[in-house]
């Protein structure tokens, strides 16, 4: 049996719009284990995203447990969140999120202004993880000079900088043709297999899904799992 | 330090509204440091009269009040008072209203003495004492209207002849120097006799008397008992120190330091709405990256430092710019101004530590609102907004 790197129990997560209550996750179960690369599918409003908000403390689940690593990352302080997520979680979003006014290596560098590195340690750490996703030699360019996949690998540049055990992804390949998105998938297999990064993939397209190990679906804010094939 | 490369860069995000924002900073601290400097020689500062060597006797209600000539002796007769003289203020200017400078008609014999940082040859000084129309010039002032000795300078004034004109002409005897640090020579000295002789209302009056102090006398003493002599006379007089006399010429102008402090007022609230207005739009703007920031970790409080930062930032460099252009306005101008008062001009040491105290109230007031909205961002929401 594999080591779980995170625990979910009996997870619900509700919200108040206007008068009404809506429940996004209800009574969630789910373990991953360290080194999977698991798919989360399910139709729009299924709770996908806010599922992956519980795993990388984005978010409080109303009631339940969320233990990643070993971390209660429901019973902690906004600080507490703040400082786990620095060391431990990398996130990919669709639409990259870069800073527009760094370069893809000030942005590569930024989740280290939190460690104590040193300005050249920082340079020298970005530039490995530049280096991983293919980007050595755009390092100085800024994010509007790139095209929608580079941007991607300085998003998972930025994901992988500080060497999180585990990596969250919402629909990574989402904003990309196929063929860049199944390059940007590749790295993500990669990561898996060579750097050990255990992956959590939030997606619509069942061919990237085809990419994890296993796929979850998630429905009415409950899982129901399948084998990968 | 660590962020200082990430604030620089966003504050730099949208590079002309920065640099317009940065304009307005730099020209509400410009106006703050002449504006403050001009407040503080009009109103402020210079030898207390504990330590004064000379003293100004002026007419209690104002400057623009006349004290008898019969005063002098009554002055000179005061224990502790060494030498007294007296100066009118002529008010005139030289072929255009726009050239203005200090004119004097004075007692060539006593007035000098009082002032022996002013320097003149002695045969100059003679022909001073036997030219019934002579004037003396200040070295700046002769260089700036191209004066010489033997030119004839006619000064047109608010003193009227008795034959009704106004033009008054001079013959240029002498070129005096100033030879006091920082002290002015632009004046126009001429004689009072021939002024008093010659014009139509006042005679017998004097502005102003000055007077030196004899070796150890107590200048509290001596102005106190020069005021209490004069104590329910027509004429009642105010005796101060020759910082303080300047200033009262000044505030015949109005109240300087009410309408320098309005006008502060008034630019630094723009300021506020300005530099206020510019945070809260970059906020705005990047509402996504912020999120991305909590994201990766940073916390709450750096959020709101790092806008608050961008803001101080933004101020700071058109505050300093402000500074150095005003110091090397005022530098430029004090010269002028001590012509006209008598009291030069400078970014004091006081008004620096203000301004920079000003400058970093001012980025934490137009930074907070933004920042504190920033700080409060929920991840979650902001990410779906951004």
């Amino acid at each position: 049996m594999s080591e779980i790197l995170a625990e979910l129990r009996g997870v619900s997560r509700s919200y108040q719009k206007g008068k009404e209550k809506v429940e996004v996750l209800h009574e969630l179960d789910m373990d991953i284990p360290v080194g999977d690369f698991v798919a989360i599918m399910g139709p729009s409003g299924s709770g996908k995203t806010t599922l992956l908000n519980m795993l990388g403390g984005l978010d409080r689940p109303t009631s339940g447990t969320v233990k990643v690593g070993g971390a209660e990352l429901s019973s902690m302080s906004n600080n507490q969140l703040s400082n786990w997520r620095s060391t431990h979680v990398g996130f990919v979003f669709q639409f990259y999120n870069l800073l527009p006014v760094l370069t893809a290596q000030k942005n590569v560098e930024l989740p280290l202004l939190l460690t104590n590195f040193s300005a050249k340690e920082r340079a020298e750490r970005a530039a490995i993880a530049l280096d991983i996703v293919g980007l050595a030699d755009r390092a100085r360019h800024r994010p509007a000079e790139l095209s929608g996949g580079q941007e991607q690998r300085v998003a998972i540049a930025r994901a992988i900088v500080s060497d999180p055990t585990l990596l969250l992804c919402d629909e990574p390949t989402g904003d990309l043709d196929r063929e860049t998105a199944d390059e940007i998938l590749k790295l993500l297999q990669v990561l898996n297999s060579e750097h050990g990064k255990t992956i959590v993939m939030v997606t619509h397209d069942a061919q990237a899904a085809e990419y994890a190990k296993r796929t979850l679906h998630v429905d009415k804010g409950q899982l129901e799992s399948r084998a990968a094939a | 330090m660590r962020y200082f490369g990430l604030i620089w860069r966003s504050a730099w995000r949208k590079k002309i509204r920065t640099l317009l924002t940065i304009l307005s900073v730099f020209v509400a601290f410009l106006l703050f440091f002449l504006l403050n400097a001009i407040g503080q020689a009009m109103t402020g500062g210079g030898a207390t009269i504990e330590s004064a060597s000379r003293l100004v006797v002026i007419h209690k209600v104002s400057l623009i009040n006349p004290l008898p000539i019969s005063y002098l002796n009554k002055i000179a007769a005061v224990p502790g008072v060494d030498r007294v003289s007296h100066a009118t203020w002529f008010g005139g200017y030289y072929q255009d209203p726009k050239q203005q400078f200090g004119q004097f008609p004075i007692d060539p014999d006593e007035y000098l003495p009082i002032y022996p940082e002013l320097e003149i040859p002695e045969e100059q000084l003679e022909a001073f004492r036997t030219t019934r129309t002579g004037a003396i010039v200040g070295a700046s002032l002769a260089e700036t209207y191209g004066f010489e000795i033997g030119d004839r300078v006619p000064l047109h004034a608010m003193w009227p002849q008795q034959d009704g004109s106004e033009t008054w002409e001079f013959d240029i005897v002498g070129i005096m120097t100033n030879t006091s640090k920082g002290g002015s020579d632009a004046m126009f000295l001429f004689r009072y006799d021939y002024f008093d002789e010659a014009r139509l209302w006042s005679k017998g009056n004097v502005g102003w008397y000055v007077l030196t102090l004899s070796p150890g006398a107590n200048p509290v003493e001596v102005a106190n008992a020069i005021d209490a002599q004069f104590a329910n006379s027509p004429a009642e007089t105010k005796t101060s120190t020759e910082d303080a006399f300047a200033r009262s010429f000044m505030e015949q102008m109005g109240n300087i330091a009410l309408i320098v402090q309005l006008i502060l007022g008034a630019v630094f609230f723009t300021l506020l709405l300005v530099t206020g207005n510019t945070m809260a739009q970059s906020v705005r703007e990047r509402i996504g990256e912020l999120a991305v920031l909590k994201t990766l970790g940073f916390r709450d409080q750096a959020v709101l430092g790092i806008v608050l930062a961008e803001s101080i930032l933004i101020i700071v460099i058109g505050g300093m710019f402000g500074l150095l252009a005003g110091a090397g306005l005022l530098a430029a101008v004090s010269d002028t101004f001590s012509a006209m008062i008598g009291v030069g001009l400078s970014v004091s040491s006081q008004s620096l530590v203000l301004g920079i105290a000003i400058m970093l109230v001012a980025g934490i007031l137009s930074g907070i609102f933004p920042a504190l909205q920033a700080m409060r961002l929920t991840i979650v929401d902001a990410l779906a907004r951004g």
